[in-house]
């Protein structure tokens, strides 16, 4: 890992990865997209509507996943002091409220076909809509940190790995609590799904999680060439100041 | 620095996993301790064990009862059971259902306990289970089974 703690070594490899990423990403995305809207059966007993599942499963899984790379990148910014931990970090919130705030939209076109109501206050609904409001302190914060120089970053990887605890109880909470949202289809190596359902939303998956890597690696590059710049600037300014 | 002769990089890895460790059995604890409070509905074993107050409002989640569906001659007003296998509750309900609201399918209905015991309802919905079958799987099973049958007689 630490082979990528020089960030040109990095930027070479994000230089070549971005593009691949994003394109494969697009393709692979609307292909199963495709699949699910036009092709895979309708539901027993929910009929079309249940192609909502393939926007909605895989922004729910990516929102949630985003946070896990923050808290990942958290980690190894306040144990090892990876230099590009921080950027990661700050690269993964975007792309990662992005995909929350879809699956809230989409589950709420969802929910008034199948629930009869556009949003209800369970702990599956409520705690995803906590985790955009992290999305956004965590973005502030992220934000404030890079305009004062990196020595502040360290706050916002605390704040991080704290919101991580939201993880994990937006998965236990239609197991613990009682709730409108159905329990998870999918589970490690089971699935109460046909695979008529499963095939399509796993490369729409496969498809989402190429487009979160690609725009990733383009913010990463979009922030370092930033910090870049701005060394530049401060170094002009004071050769200026000195001659 | 470092103490005892252990590097910083180690310190700071133990000192975060210790926190990690502690933030996540508190986060956990304190959903544990939500349990009853963050649940959406009562199941009918719940209210029949403890009755909510006459007129407070809450919400009660089942199955409705196979069969149980009965229509009032208005066309609009609807009696059924929800029940979990423990206990069985009388709902009615005057208003429009949502398309999922089935016989043998989850449902929860918010309002408030009458004083006959019958939970009178002024919203309701549906709840769908995890499982998804295709629609031309479910008939064609069917006409497996007609084939089925059809070969035995």
């Amino acid at each position: 890992m630490h082979g990528f703690a020089n960030p040109a070594r990095f930027l070479r490899l994000a230089r070549w990865l971005t593009m691949p990423c994003l394109v494969a990403g697009v393709v692979i995305a609307a292909a199963a997209l495709w699949w699910g809207l036009l092709r895979a059966p309708a539901d027993a007993l929910q009929g079309d509507s249940v192609r909502i599942l393939y926007l909605h499963v895989p922004a729910a899984w990516l929102g949630m996943w985003g946070w896990g790379a923050i808290a990942a990148a958290s980690f190894a910014e306040l144990v090892w002091r990876h230099p590009l931990a921080a950027i990661a970090a700050r690269a993964a919130a975007v792309p990662g409220a992005f995909y929350t705030v879809l699956c809230l939209a989409s589950g709420s076109l969802w929910g008034r076909p199948a629930w009869g109501a556009w949003w209800v206050w369970d702990g599956r609904l409520t705690s995803m809509l906590v985790l955009l409001f992290l999305y956004f302190a965590y973005m502030a914060l992220a934000d404030a940190a890079g305009r004062d120089g990196d020595g502040n970053s360290r706050l916002a990887a605390i704040f991080g790995l704290v919101g991580a605890v939201n993880i994990p109880i937006i998965h236990y909470s239609v197991i613990w609590w009682n709730s409108l949202h159905q329990p998870p289809s999918i589970s490690m190596g089971k699935s109460a799904m046909a695979s008529d359902f499963l095939y399509p939303l796993l490369v729409s998956v496969l498809g989402f999680t190429l487009i979160f890597a690609g725009v990733v690696l383009a913010r990463m590059r979009a922030i370092l060439a930033d910090s870049q710049a701005e060394a530049r600037l401060r170094r002009k300014a004071m050769s200026e100041d000195a001659g | 620095m470092s103490i005892g002769g252990i590097k910083p990089k180690h310190q700071r890895l133990v000192l975060v996993v210790i926190a990690l460790v502690a933030l996540i059995g508190a986060g956990l604890l304190a959903a544990w301790a939500l349990r009853n409070q963050a649940s959406y509905f009562y199941l009918p074993a719940e209210m029949a064990a403890k009755p909510p107050e006459q007129g407070r409002a809450v919400r009660l989640g089942g199955m409705v009862e196979t069969g149980s569906i009965k229509t009032e001659a208005d066309g609009v007003t609807i009696h059924f059971i929800v029940g979990d296998g423990k206990a069985r509750i009388p709902v009615s309900f005057r208003g429009i259902v949502p398309d999922l609201f089935k016989e043998g399918s989850g449902a929860v209905a918010e309002g408030r306990i009458g004083p006959d015991g019958t939970f009178v309802a002024d919203n309701l919905l549906a709840k769908h289970d995890e499982r998804y079958v295709p629609r031309e799987m479910k008939d064609m099973t069917a006409q497996q089974a007609r084939a089925t049958v059809a070969e035995t007689q």
